[in-house]
């Protein structure tokens, strides 16, 4: 049985010095909620996580103390994924038949700094200066560059088409669009990413209402439904996020591994899916998820990006809503960003954003620290 | 190399110190053969308790590269100030028959980086503690450039 999401709901990303990341998760929930007709007391489970703003289950506060079974999660960038895919077997399960997915962040400015500690590595890994995810994926996509023939040129296309879609989004961070040129030549912070190619650790929340299949129609007459929700870690020697070290030969990623977890899972291939939210925490990455998800061969992103197939009007859209680029990073709801963006695309109230043609398949991807990723994959 | 009277490693385990000619060290499995850096206590592939420990060879190639052009908060612990931060190369050396590390290169001016280049190992003064100790981090040089102080 395939789970049904029937409310979605976010707080805007970005700053908003008014409201706690705890209170940008109760506004998100609350949407979602209001968005299936339902309310707090109907949910009979909750799952959700924050990475810096307090424990997901504080909601209760804000929401209603209930006795609601609220069981936080904590899985760095798939966080989301990974409480979505919880609540998925809670409920194919048969203990529950209706609950809440939610995420909420609210983060300092600057690079995230994470204690070497916390992901089983010696203190001399921050001491020498390593301990920064920016450093990865500027090196990996240093290396694409060279293997594949990809251009820094493609790398600004990507930063580019974020912050026109994000233009397009009334809850994006980020709403002004920046020319080619000026994203290119703006401040080299890791080679060959420059500033405006990164996305910014911010702030905001998002909620999902996911109930039984069966049911979802008492809910909503546009349910969405979660086709596949897979989550993997690192493999041994894999190239991944915080790596001391990489294995000769070529080991698959944490993302080509969810990736393939979820397209067997759905029982669906690249080509059935009409739009895709990929991690795009930095423009390169959103240019090796595309092959990592199996969405073109490694090096033909610099054709696809130079002939529009990942505009909004293209073959396959890729981050319509502005990806994490305009959007931002608020760790816990990232994730379910992009299941909300999916949703409402499916649904076809994407409004100015909305992909034509009537899209059926959706695709979510995150990757994170220290090498974990969740894919969703979703159809109406 | 810079070795005074008082230097330490920045981490005992990580290579060889003090040594005039050090070397990384590395676990490898005698089960299946897996290499891992730093050491572990086991195999990371296949679980096997004990791995054996190697020194690494001391030359490779560069196999992926950046530039960290600015200062990391912390936990990052060097000598330097916001006012004398200078950008630092890190990348991954493939050191053949082993693995690929990651490493400092102590060359940060990318025109001089290229993916092949031939790097050596090279252990360097991170940062003085207040009681003058150096503490030693290791960071690869191309191979033919002389390594500064």
């Amino acid at each position: 049985m395939r789970v049904a999401i029937v409310g979605v709901g976010m707080h805007p990303f970005g700053r908003s010095p008014e409201r706690t990341g705890l209170q940008q998760g109760a506004y998100a929930a609350r949407l979602a909620l209001s968005n299936a007709g339902l309310q707090w007391m109907d949910m009979q489970f909750a799952y959700g996580g924050s990475y810096s703003s307090g424990n997901a289950d504080s909601l209760g506060n804000e929401l209603g103390l209930t006795g609601v079974p609220f069981t936080n999660i904590l899985n760095a960038c798939a966080t989301g994924g990974s409480s979505l895919l919880a609540a998925c077997k809670e409920i194919q399960s048969g203990a529950a038949d209706i609950g809440l997915v939610v995420g909420f962040d609210k983060h300092d400015r600057g690079a995230f700094n994470a204690h070497p500690s916390e992901y089983g590595l010696g203190d001399w890994y921050g001491e020498a200066g390593f301990m920064l995810t920016t450093q990865f994926f500027a090196a990996k996509i240093q290396k694409y560059m060279h293997d594949y023939g990809v251009t820094s040129d493609t790398l600004a296309r990507v930063a580019e088409k974020a912050y026109r879609n994000g233009g397009l989004n009334p809850n994006a961070w980020r709403r002004t669009p920046i020319g080619l040129e000026e994203i290119k030549n703006s401040l080299m912070v890791n080679d060959p990413l420059t500033k405006y190619m990164f996305c910014s650790p911010a702030e905001g929340g998002a909620a999902l209402v996911v109930c039984r299949e069966d049911i979802a129609r008492r809910y909503t007459d546009k349910p969405v439904f979660v086709s596949a929700a897979a989550m993997r870690t690192r493999l041994a020697g894999a190239f991944e996020v915080y790596g001391t070290s990489v294995t000769l030969g070529n080991v698959p990623n944490a993302s080509e591994q969810a990736s393939r977890a979820a397209y067997e899972m759905a029982g669906l291939g690249p080509k059935d899916i009409s739009i895709a939210a990929l991690q795009d925490t930095e423009a390169g990455a959103e240019v090796m998820h595309m092959a990592e998800n199996g969405f073109c061969e490694h090096g033909e992103q610099e054709a696809m990006l130079r002939n529009g197939d990942t505009e909004i009007g293209g073959r396959l859209p890729v981050n319509t809503d502005g990806g994490c680029l305009a959007n931002g990073e608020p760790i816990g709801a990232s994730g379910l960003r992009q299941i909300h963006e999916i949703v409402l695309q499916l649904r076809g109230e994407a409004g100015q954003r909305q992909v034509p043609g009537n899209p059926r398949t959706g695709y979510t991807h995150v990757y994170g620290a220290p090498g974990i990723s969740a894919v969703t994959i979703l159809q109406r | 190399v810079g070795q005074s009277d008082k230097s330490r490693a920045i981490d005992a385990q990580l290579f060889t110190w003090p040594d005039p000619n050090p070397a990384l060290l590395g676990s490898r499995c005698k089960t299946c053969g897996f290499h891992a850096f730093p050491l572990v206590a086991h195999c990371t592939l296949c679980g096997a308790v004990d791995p054996e420990i190697v020194q690494l060879p001391r030359r490779g190639t560069l196999w992926a590269w950046t530039i960290q052009r600015f200062m990391p908060k912390e936990p990052y612990r060097s000598s330097e100030t916001p006012e004398t931060f200078r950008p630092y190369g890190v990348g991954y050396i493939e050191l053949p028959g082993a693995l690929r590390v990651e490493s400092r290169l102590t060359e940060a001016n990318p025109a001089k980086l290229h993916i092949g280049l031939e790097m050596e190992l090279a252990v360097y003064v991170h940062r003085v503690e207040a009681d003058g100790t150096e503490v030693m981090n290791y960071a690869f040089k191309p191979v033919g450039v002389e390594s500064r102080k």
